[in-house]
């Protein structure tokens, strides 16, 4: 019954979409105010019908309903709770449920946070959303429905891929769909834009938050996803370069460069249609993504239950939403006109030349992932494209973005000097190039590329410094005159500081990471970077739905106890198969990573790895301090008091 | 037939039994014919779990290729060597750095090129931008402006 | 000069769709074989059912044969295997097994239950002849030239369509080269 009621609520969601896609835009078009009016009633409706949905699925899982295929495929009686709701997105069908869910969340919030928007503009927008719902819950409908049923409901469940039996990775899809399905709310505003003939800088305005927020989801999901590769994977790699990896690595490029290219828009009523390529290119690089995981044309650990068939629906709605919007664009663009220029030393410059970089990166990126599907398809052979090539690509273009970031905080709109810089910046260059080039020293061996990457996080972190020491300076670092200051400007301090603790983090890790492959027995003794491994064996546990090896081993170092350390090997009974659960001691300044091998013979030896990883735990605190500074940016007072004092105000400085 | 291929492909995201760490103990005569073992098992690609690299496969056949990599290696064969073995009998699939030939030139020149547009772009921008600026109103949107001066004196007192 | 710039972006996903639509028909997972053309490599390995004697390509120059990899531990063979039974019966074919990577009691047990449609099989216990033939799964099968050239990679089990549409074809055109 309940499976059936979902269903059906979807297919309801579906028609309420269908409304909401066509009345709004053709009542904003010719101007029917009661075609207008329905954008918010549909758009609240479908949220109601896709938590029906949704609620619906996440019952059939909690209760054991086997009868419904998917929740077969993915559950078990002894899977424990908290993973019962995870797997409801823990597989292709459940996860499309997820997306439009989101993508309805999204769409419902639009319609609550509007006050500002003209009536118009919110139901172009609103139908723009709706069309991609349309297009989502076709798929879903016809191609991969959750609430199938079983003639026979089998007794046992074939229980999660226990890899996605973790806190992790339970939460990284939706953090990442929050993500990829936020920039359809840019998305929509730019097509809004365009089909009403206005595009200036309230559109600007309007899309600011939406993008800033979906971009931290993003931010937050990318690096989940890498932190729990990390642990989970055993052995101790933290990002792959894997299509699918560098599927949601794409959007969060352009997505970072649409951001800046907003403020320009909004602050100074330039760079328009440059924004709003980018705004259309962020959500449909999110819709390629969505095609290369799902389609079977590239090899990735990601890959859902991959079918063809499914991978030509999706090309098809491709071509209608990326095709329809770019075209719309090479109509319209042209007559796009910016308000005010600027000079070729000023901080509008900075910004394009860090959208450049950013795009380049991503077209780099794009580049090397469709590769070899190019040379496949050309009959040239089949290729690998992997990290070495994409290393090599992506490092070096990460110095000049780097660079830029100190200086582009700090330059002036519309027009700068550069001796003015050079007096304000010159001595922190000095010293960022001093630090950088004496801190390798602390290390095991000298390593020039250390030195480099610590030069530039030094950079970063200086110049954020500064700029927030020159705008409380004058007014005194009060409570009081650090209110007076825009959070958006912390906002982006921070967030570049975090990209600053970023770079120490890969940096470091990648230059000064220790491994060994040991055989210890027990009692013996292992010296790796200062800290002694010693091993103390062997023994058999049980967990809810495994069976574990569980190992046991001290770390000292100086003769002090740091860390009592667990690595296991584990069984999970329904899918027999061995998973190696890595023992981690986190650490500020570097982690310890151990990971059981196999027993080595009779006198209870057994083959560990041993890691010693520094400062790895500064890449995801670098993106934790990333989205925290987006979300200060996103939670500017501009945005939440807009509509009654900021129309008046006009364009700010 | 296309089901057992499908499960075939499956094997390795299904089955975590690949994410066991391969840990395997091997002995080098020295530091660098261990870190030249560890670069090159980094480099070569596992054909059968194709998502994974030779050091982190756990299949058979990637403990039957890093057992040849290590006695290459033992045997004093060069990295080109080694690498050139696995190429001939797997073809370039197996290596994660693709090799610079005539198919690949447009992979490896392709983000120089593209940055070179984006800056050309930039330039072009930023020389351009002038005339993108609405300067001077036209004589009829002078006319128009009078107009509506005109018709609106009145209205704001 | 405006209105050529915007295209660009349309142009440039016209043409990304294009390649998109074309990788929808390809298999990112199969590999071609690089000896495709080029001569088979050697290898010399004891026989299945008569460990004292050896076989080597090498033997089979001046004939059109075809190699089939295969184990007994590998599930997919049992399907495919049916097929090479009927493959030989009807047929004229040189078949000679590679038994990779395997027990050879088991692999004996393997053909005596389900039929043996090789000449013989030889028996490559480390997977050092499989690594040789660039073999990466099993079932494999390889169709060579009287002249010794590798022809024909298929990976992957042999269907009844395969043997009709490309298998047998191919054998008849190689029969009839010099």
């Amino acid at each position: 019954m309940i499976p059936e009621l979902g269903h059906f609520a979807l297919i309801v969601a579906l028609v309420i979409a269908l409304i909401q896609s066509s009345l709004p835009v053709i009542g904003a078009a010719k101007g029917i105010p009661s075609w207008i009016a329905l954008a918010k009633p549909t758009a609240q409706l479908q949220l109601f019908f896709l938590i029906i949905s949704f609620a619906c699925l996440l019952y059939a899982f909690i209760v054991h309903d086997f009868s419904v295929m998917y929740v077969a495929n993915n559950s078990n009686t002894a899977l424990p709770l908290i993973y019962r709701i995870s797997a409801v997105w823990g597989a292709h069908e459940g996860s499309l449920l997820l997306w439009v869910l989101v993508l309805s969340i999204w769409t419902g919030a639009v319609t609550v946070f509007s006050k500002s928007i003209p009536k118009d503009v919110l139901a172009r927008v609103i139908s723009v959303m709706g069309m991609v719902s349309v297009g989502f819950l076709l798929f879903t409908l016809l191609t991969s429905n959750p609430f199938e049923r079983l003639a026979i409901a089998p007794v046992q469940g074939q229980d999660l891929n226990p890899l996605l039996q973790d806190f992790g990775l339970a939460i990284h899809p939706p953090m990442l769909y929050m993500g990829y399905v936020g920039f359809s709310v840019a998305f929509a505003f730019a097509i809004a834009a365009m089909l009403g003939g206005k595009l200036d800088a309230a559109w600007a305005r309007w899309s600011r938050p939406w993008t800033n927020i979906a971009w931290i989801f993003l931010t937050i999901g990318i690096s989940l996803g890498s932190w729990w590769a990390y642990y989970e994977l055993g052995w101790g790699g933290w990002w792959f370069w894997d299509p699918v990896e560098n599927a949601s690595f794409l959007p969060w490029l352009v997505g970072t460069a649409l951001m800046h290219s907003l403020a320009v828009t909004e602050k100074r009523g330039t760079f328009k249609a440059w924004t709003v390529l980018l705004a259309v290119s962020a959500f449909s690089l999110s819709l390629l993504g969505t095609f290369l995981v799902r389609s079977g044309i590239l090899t990735s650990v990601h890959a859902f239950a991959t079918d063809p068939a499914r991978g030509v629906y999706i090309l098809i709605f491709l071509i209608i939403v990326i095709g329809g919007s770019l075209t719309l664009y090479a109509l319209r663009a042209p007559s796009i006109r910016s308000s005010t220029t600027f000079e070729l030393f000023s901080r509008e410059t900075a910004l394009l030349f860090n959208n450049v970089i950013l795009v380049v990166v991503a077209a780099s990126v794009l580049l090397g992932t469709l590769y070899p599907l190019l040379l496949d398809a050309l009959g040239f052979g089949k290729i690998s494209v992997g990290p070495p090539y994409f290393n090599s690509v992506f490092v070096p273009l990460t110095i000049p973005l780097a660079l830029l970031l100190g200086v582009g905080a700090m330059m002036r709109w519309k027009q700068d000097n550069p001796m003015r810089l050079v007096k304000a910046l010159g001595f922190l260059f000095a010293v960022s190039v001093v630090v950088g080039g004496l801190l390798p020293l602390f290390f095991s061996r000298y390593e020039f590329g250390a030195a480099i990457g610590l030069m530039l996080a030094t950079w970063i972190t200086l110049t954020a410094l500064q700029g927030i020491r020159l705008r409380l300076m004058n007014k005194g670092y009060t409570y009081a005159s650090i209110k007076s200051v825009p959070r958006s400007f912390f906002g982006m301090s921070i967030a570049h500081i975090g990209v600053a603790v970023f770079i120490v983090g890969i940096t470091l890790t990648s230059i000064y990471s220790e491994e060994k492959d040991v055989r210890m027995i027990p009692g013996e003794k292992y010296l790796l970077n200062g800290y002694s491994f010693e091993f103390k064996g062997v023994r058999s546990t049980q967990g809810p739905n495994y069976h574990a090896e569980k190992g046991h081993l001290t770390v000292s170092k100086d003769n002090q106890l740091v860390a009592t350390m667990y690595p296991e090997k584990r069984v999970y009974r329904v899918q027999r198969s061995p998973m190696t659960e890595a023992a981690i001691d986190a650490g500020l300044t570097r982690d310890l990573f151990i990971a059981l091998g196999e027993p080595r013979g009779a006198d209870g030896a057994w083959s560990l790895r041993l890691y010693v990883k520094p400062f790895i735990r500064w890449i995801w605190f670098g993106t934790l301090i990333m989205a925290l500074g987006g979300l200060l940016a996103a939670t500017d007072r501009r945005y939440r008091f807009a509509g009654k004092k900021m129309n008046h105000k006009g364009v700010t400085a | 037939m296309k089901s057992i291929m499908i499960i075939l492909s499956l094997f390795c995201f299904l089955n975590p039994n690949i994410y066991a760490a391969a840990v395997e103990m091997k002995k080098f005569e020295s530091d660098l014919h261990e870190q030249r073992y560890k670069n090159l098992i980094d480099e070569l690609r596992c054909l059968v779990c194709q998502n994974q690299n030779l050091a982190d496969s756990n299949s058979e056949l990637a403990q039957d290729l890093r057992n040849k990599v290590y006695k290459m290696i033992n045997d004093g064969q060069s990295d080109q060597e080694v690498m050139d073995f696995m190429v001939t009998r797997y073809g370039d699939f197996v290596l994660y750095r693709p090799p610079f030939k005539a198919s690949t030139f447009l992979l490896w020149i392709g983000p120089f090129i593209i940055l070179i547009i984006g800056l050309l772009v930039l330039v072009n921008f930023i020389r351009h931008r002038k005339r993108n600026v609405i300067t001077a109103l036209s004589n009829n949107e002078k006319e128009k402006l009078k107009q509506l001066l005109n018709d609106n004196k009145g209205k704001f007192k | 000069m405006k209105l050529n710039r915007a295209v660009l972006p349309l142009l440039a996903f016209i043409v990304l769709v294009v390649f998109l639509a074309i990788g929808l028909t390809k298999d990112p997972r199969k590999l071609p074989s690089p000896f495709i053309g080029k001569t088979a490599p050697e290898f010399n390995l004891p026989i299945l059912h008569k460990m004292e004697e050896n076989f080597s390509p090498k033997l089979m120059l001046g004939k059109v044969w075809i190699l089939n990899v295969w184990a007994s531990w590998c599930v997919s063979c049992r399907a495919e295997h049916q097929v090479l039974n009927n493959l030989v019966k009807y047929h004229q074919v040189n078949l000679v097994g590679l038994n990779y990577k395997d027990d050879i009691n088991d692999a004996r047990r393997w053909l005596s239950r389900y039929g043996d449609p090789y000449q013989l099989s030889a028996s490559d216990v480390d997977g050092i002849a499989g690594i040789e033939w660039g073999v990466y799964g099993v079932p494999e099968t390889f169709i060579m030239d009287k002249k010794g050239a590798v022809r024909l990679k298929h990976t992957g089990p042999v269907t009844n369509k395969d043997i009709k549409e490309k298998i047998v074809p191919l054998i008849k055109k190689l029969e009839n080269e010099s």
